[in-house]
């Protein structure tokens, strides 16, 4: 078998192995099932990516030839975000146990199944060359994520799920919309052949609405600002383990949908030109970087700190897009990997002292750096790596970005970035204050630090911040690689 | 073997162990590794070693040159004295932060490029903040926060400056800084940050007195000295920096007089004595240079020895403000000795080591045919005898007697004060081994007769003004609390200025946070009774509103 013919099992795998998962008694069978199939997924995943740095890959399901059948093209950039899910969701697993069996107590097949659907998803849409499949790929990871969240013990999760389902419905609605406008204008659904056929049609209202409407569906699930609103409760309220992966994950993809759309459907000569996106993304993005940063430092939820910086992130990632550059891209798809690797450390930090203290609020998490030494030092840790300081990967992300603005001779945005920096250092410093610096209140209960279980994964995570801010190969090679292939794209 | 081996290395692999090492063990260690660090920096040979390649730049680790030496000495050699003088603390936190801080600073000292140098930089604040932080009092936690602020903030700035040059020039390769556009501007803004240089100087004064005892001693030679040299290898000869200095130099003496707690009223001289250094890169000539090379090795000296008498009084007698102060030359009569060692050098008395190096940046003014720049450099010298040589010793260990009857610093204190004043001596006795390593090899001689006839004169009037002016100062020594408060809230200082727009608008936005759901619920109940249910639906409708109106702009932009 050729790379190509193996490269759909990563999808296949975790999508198999749901119903299998669904089934199964009990707490340990399912969780085990998980280990074999995610692991699977990302060695499948990594082989793809060494051989699609060189050349994309092709594959046609039932041997159907692309415009009539469904087929996964993935080159360098697809392939990286690939890796990114696979490997998070890996990585994620040997801490999951612990924490998911305190959040859903008993059987845990079903909480599993949408698990490995979620990844399955959202593998499904990085892979696929066709955008139909990225549409029913999309609702399955949503749906998936929706139940997820529902996990959540507190009872306001129901209520988080409820808003994000509604919302994350009108994004793939308007997506599908959008994708029936273009193949209304085209007849066809395939990436490559729509992006040969919609030159020819460029001219005409319905391709620009159709944009419009992609564009705001998938802003949707990426929740930029202002159509963040779903995102901070869905992250508070859901099951630690589903917070670390959807918050290292979910938005990740959208984002990488809405990059595979503007640089290979319309071709940025086109996207950028039907409609005004190239400021209309920058604006949002700065709204997004200071506005989520600014509400992170008011809120009383270590979670909700995170989910309000991951607001800020992202947009940090639609900037490097706004650039229109391959350097901005590159930062984007830099970004993109390293905020995971950021993200996941810190809410895995936060389970883990939701797991041995019950709660993230920050004012119960006062004197409990001198209790839980070694969860805290990694939360502090992977803090500096969200600030951006070197030698972690988010400072690779920052020096990037940042030179990426000026190498479009936007300087100005630099200064945004800084702003939104400095406000990282504080809403990271309160939770770390509060945690080394205030004294434990005497009626508090005792808390002991966490198990070796939790902690061995989450020191891992953080090491990880701290090899790809040493070590660039692997992810300014592939980003680049990345940035180049959607370029190419548009070369057609 | 020292040709590879960078000290930076062996600091941070030294710095681990303090943690689980027992009490014995952990001294012993900590005598042991700052020994061997200064071996390192002795063995160090001219050259450029240590090439690694990151980011697609091929970054030089260790850059030696005479330049880059001399800070290296004098950084090991204090490393060497703060572990002594440390060495009764059992608290491993501080001492960790303390090897790993002056690790970083050789790392700073040794780069070869910006990148490296940005990279130690950063790990500098990061590091040296315990130091504050580790005096563990709400204070100290405060001040610790808006000190890494600030230096986040500096080294953002210093960050993009990189960039900027890097995109100008192609190179990251840290030299004179070879245009004046973006970069130059956003580099020298960063280093200014860490030199304390006002306006931006707010920081030192504000975190310096509230660090520990002995931690102080490592931020005052270390932070401030890296910018330092910082600024002679980029920016020599920048005029702007020859005004920046000679200000600085009346700025930190001028507060220094307002200020009761003799820990600040030392930090205030520290801005002061770095404005010399900065003053002499701004001269650029190779005596200036020579002299501000001369002048950050004898300063550190000087400045730890002055600190440590200063941190000995707090230690034992607990409290550090001379208006509670008085009286303790009975007790601690070796405290007095050794602190006026560190007085009469900072002053510049013949024999002592300020003498050597500060009439070296003053003749170079001199010589530049600076008028006003050398009048301001020899009236802050001045001010700096008679509230560091005379007010500050007369209010604590003499004057009005306190009661206090602290007993004698430990002997480890006395031990690392007595090598740093023995050093002090040595050098203004025989400043011939100083002016060998200085890098810009000038032929200098202090003991003129014109320079010892002016700094005699000005030190002895200076004496005579605080002897026939002693009533009046004592009169202000007693309403010095109230100066306090003056000065605390008069202070133009930068923190004043960020922390209270910030405290502000952040009271305002929790009011705001508060008021606006309140407003609304009033709002919704006042139309429907059972308000609680559209309350709870109000967020959809308004994301499904913002997703409506950004559709909207984005067809309506798309509109031909």
């Amino acid at each position: 078998m050729t790379i190509a013919e193996i490269m759909p099992f990563s999808v296949l795998l975790p999508l198999i192995g749901a119903p299998v998962c669904a089934m199964l008694p009990g707490r340990r069978l399912p969780w085990l099932l998980c280990l074999i199939v995610v692991p699977g997924s990302l060695v499948i995943a990594g082989m793809t990516l060494d051989a699609a740095l060189d050349a994309p890959l092709q594959y046609a399901f039932g041997n159907w030839p692309p415009p009539i059948g469904i087929a996964y093209r993935v080159d360098a950039a697809n392939a990286f975000v690939a890796v990114l899910l696979a490997g998070i969701a890996t990585a994620l697993l040997p801490w999951a146990r612990r924490s998911v069996n305190d959040d859903v107590p008993d059987r845990q097949g079903p909480f599993y199944a949408l698990f490995l659907l979620a990844l399955a998803g959202l593998m499904g849409i990085t892979m696929t060359g066709d955008v139909f499949n990225v549409f029913v790929f999309l609702e399955i990871s949503s749906l998936a994520s929706y139940g997820l969240i529902a996990y959540g013990r507190d009872r306001r999760a129901l209520l988080a799920a409820f808003r994000y389902l509604i919302m994350g419905t009108v994004g793939a609605t308007f997506l599908l919309i959008g994708i029936g406008f273009l193949y209304i204008m085209t007849g066809t659904l395939n990436m490559v052949d729509l992006a040969e056929r919609l030159p020819a049609v460029a001219d005409t209202r319905t391709i620009d609405v159709a944009l419009a409407f992609i564009i705001v569906g998938l802003a949707l699930k990426l929740a930029l600002v202002p159509l963040h609103l779903w995102l901070p409760a869905a992250y508070t309220y859901a099951p630690s383990f589903v917070s670390a992966f959807l918050a290292a994950t979910a938005t990740k993809v959208a984002l990488y949908v809405m990059l595979r759309f503007i640089y290979t459907v319309f071709q940025p000569d086109l996207a950028f030109v039907i409609l005004p996106l190239a400021p209309i993304l920058l604006a949002l993005a700065l709204a997004a970087m200071l506005s989520g940063s600014w509400k992170a430092l008011f809120q009383e939820d270590a979670k909700r700190v995170l989910a309000y910086s991951s607001i800020a992130q992202i947009g940090y990632m639609v900037l490097g897009v706004g650039l229109v550059t391959a350097a901005g891209l590159t930062a984007s798809l830099l970004h993109m990997f390293n905020h995971g690797l950021i993200k996941a450390a810190l809410f895995m930090g936060l389970g883990t002292v939701a797991y041995q203290a019950g709660s993230v609020r920050i004012s119960r998490m006062r004197g409990l750096g001198r209790e839980m030494p070694w969860t805290f030092t990694a939360l502090a840790l992977a803090g500096l790596s969200l600030v951006g300081l070197p030698p972690t990967a988010g400072f690779i992300s920052k020096w990037y970005l940042i030179n990426a603005a000026l190498d479009a001779g936007q300087p100005w945005l630099v200064a945004a970035v800084l702003i939104a920096s400095l406000m990282a250092v504080v809403y990271v410093g309160r939770v770390l204050e509060a945690a080394f610096m205030q004294p434990r209140p005497t009626d508090a209960k005792a808390v002991h630090e966490a198990p070796l279980a939790l902690l061995l994964p989450l020191w891992l995570m953080v090491g990880a911040n701290f090899y790809f801010g040493l070590d660039t190969r692997l992810t300014v090679g592939a980003a680049e690689a990345g940035a180049r292939a959607l370029m190419a794209g548009s070369g057609g | 073997m020292s040709e590879w081996l960078h000290p930076s290395w062996l600091l941070f692999a030294g710095a681990l162990p303090l943690l689980l090492l027992g009490d014995r063990l952990r001294r012993a260690w900590q005598l042991l590794i700052p020994a061997l660090a200064l071996a390192a920096v002795l063995g160090l040979e001219p050259g450029t070693y240590g090439s690694v390649s990151f980011l697609g730049f091929d970054l030089t680790l260790m850059r030696i040159d005479p330049l880059s030496l001399v800070f290296a000495y004098v950084f090991a050699t204090i490393l060497v004295i703060g572990s002594i003088y440390a060495l009764h603390v059992n608290d491993g936190v501080q001492h960790i932060a303390a090897f790993t801080y002056a690790g970083a600073a050789q790392g700073v000292i040794l780069a070869g490029d910006l990148i490296t140098l940005y990279v130690f930089w950063e790990l500098m604040a990061l590091t040296s903040v315990w130091l504050i932080w580790r005096r563990q009092t709400a204070t100290a936690y405060a001040a610790g926060f808006r000190y890494i602020l600030v230096h986040a903030a500096g080294g953002m700035v210093l960050l993009v400056g990189i960039l900027a040059y890097y995109h100008a020039t192609g190179s990251v390769a840290f030299g004179e800084l070879a245009t004046h556009g973006a970069g130059f501007y956003l580099i020298l803004l960063g280093f200014l940050i860490n030199a304390a240089a006002p306006p931006l100087h707010a920081w030192l004064p504000d975190a310096y007195p509230e660090a520990t005892v002995t931690g102080i001693i490592f931020l005052s030679a270390l932070t401030t000295k890296t910018a330092v040299y910082a600024l002679m290898r980029g920016f020599p000869g920048t005029e702007l920096l020859v005004w920046l200095g000679a200000f600085m130099t009346l700025y930190g003496v001028t507060f220094a007089a307002l200020v009761n707690d003799i820990r600040r009223l030392l930090s205030y001289h520290i801005v002061s004595q770095v404005g010399y250094m900065v003053a002499g890169v701004g001269l650029g000539t190779s005596l200036a240079l020579n002299g501000t090379a001369a002048h950050a090795f004898t300063h550190i000296l000087y400045k730890a020895l002055l600190l440590m008498g200063a941190g000995a009084v707090l230690h034992m007698a607990g409290r550090s403000k001379m208006s509670e102060l008085g009286g303790l030359y009975r007790t601690m009569p070796w405290t007095l000795v050794l602190y006026m060692v560190g007085a009469l050098s900072i002053s510049a008395f013949p024999l002592f080591s300020g003498f050597v190096s500060k009439t070296m940046i003053v003749k170079a003014a001199a010589e530049d045919y600076r008028a006003v720049i050398w009048l301001m450099l020899t009236a802050a010298g001045v001010g700096t005898f008679l509230s560091v040589g005379l007010k500050l010793p007369y209010f604590t260990f003499f004057g009005r007697d306190s009661g206090l009857r602290p007993a004698e610093a430990p002997p480890n204190m006395l031990v690392a004060m007595a090598i740093a004043g023995a050093l002090c001596l040595f050098i203004g006795v025989a400043p011939a081994p100083l002016y060998a390593i200085l890098p810009y090899g000038a032929d200098y001689n202090a003991y003129t007769f014109g320079h010892l006839l002016k700094e005699m004169q000005l030190l002895t009037f200076t004496g005579l003004g605080f002897y026939l002016l002693l009533n009046q100062l004592r009169a202000k020594a007693k309403i010095s609390l109230d100066t306090d408060w003056v000065y605390r809230r008069l202070a133009p200082t930068l923190i004043a200025r960020l922390s209270e727009p910030i405290a502000t608008a952040d009271r305002a936005a929790r009011a705001a946070c508060l008021a606006a759901p309140q407003h609304a619920m009033s709002l919704i109940r006042r139309g429907d009774r059972s308000g609680a249910r559209l309350a709870r639906s109000w967020p959809v409708g308004s994301m499904a509103l913002w997703t409506a109106v950004v559709l909207a702009v984005l067809i309506l932009s798309g509109l031909r």
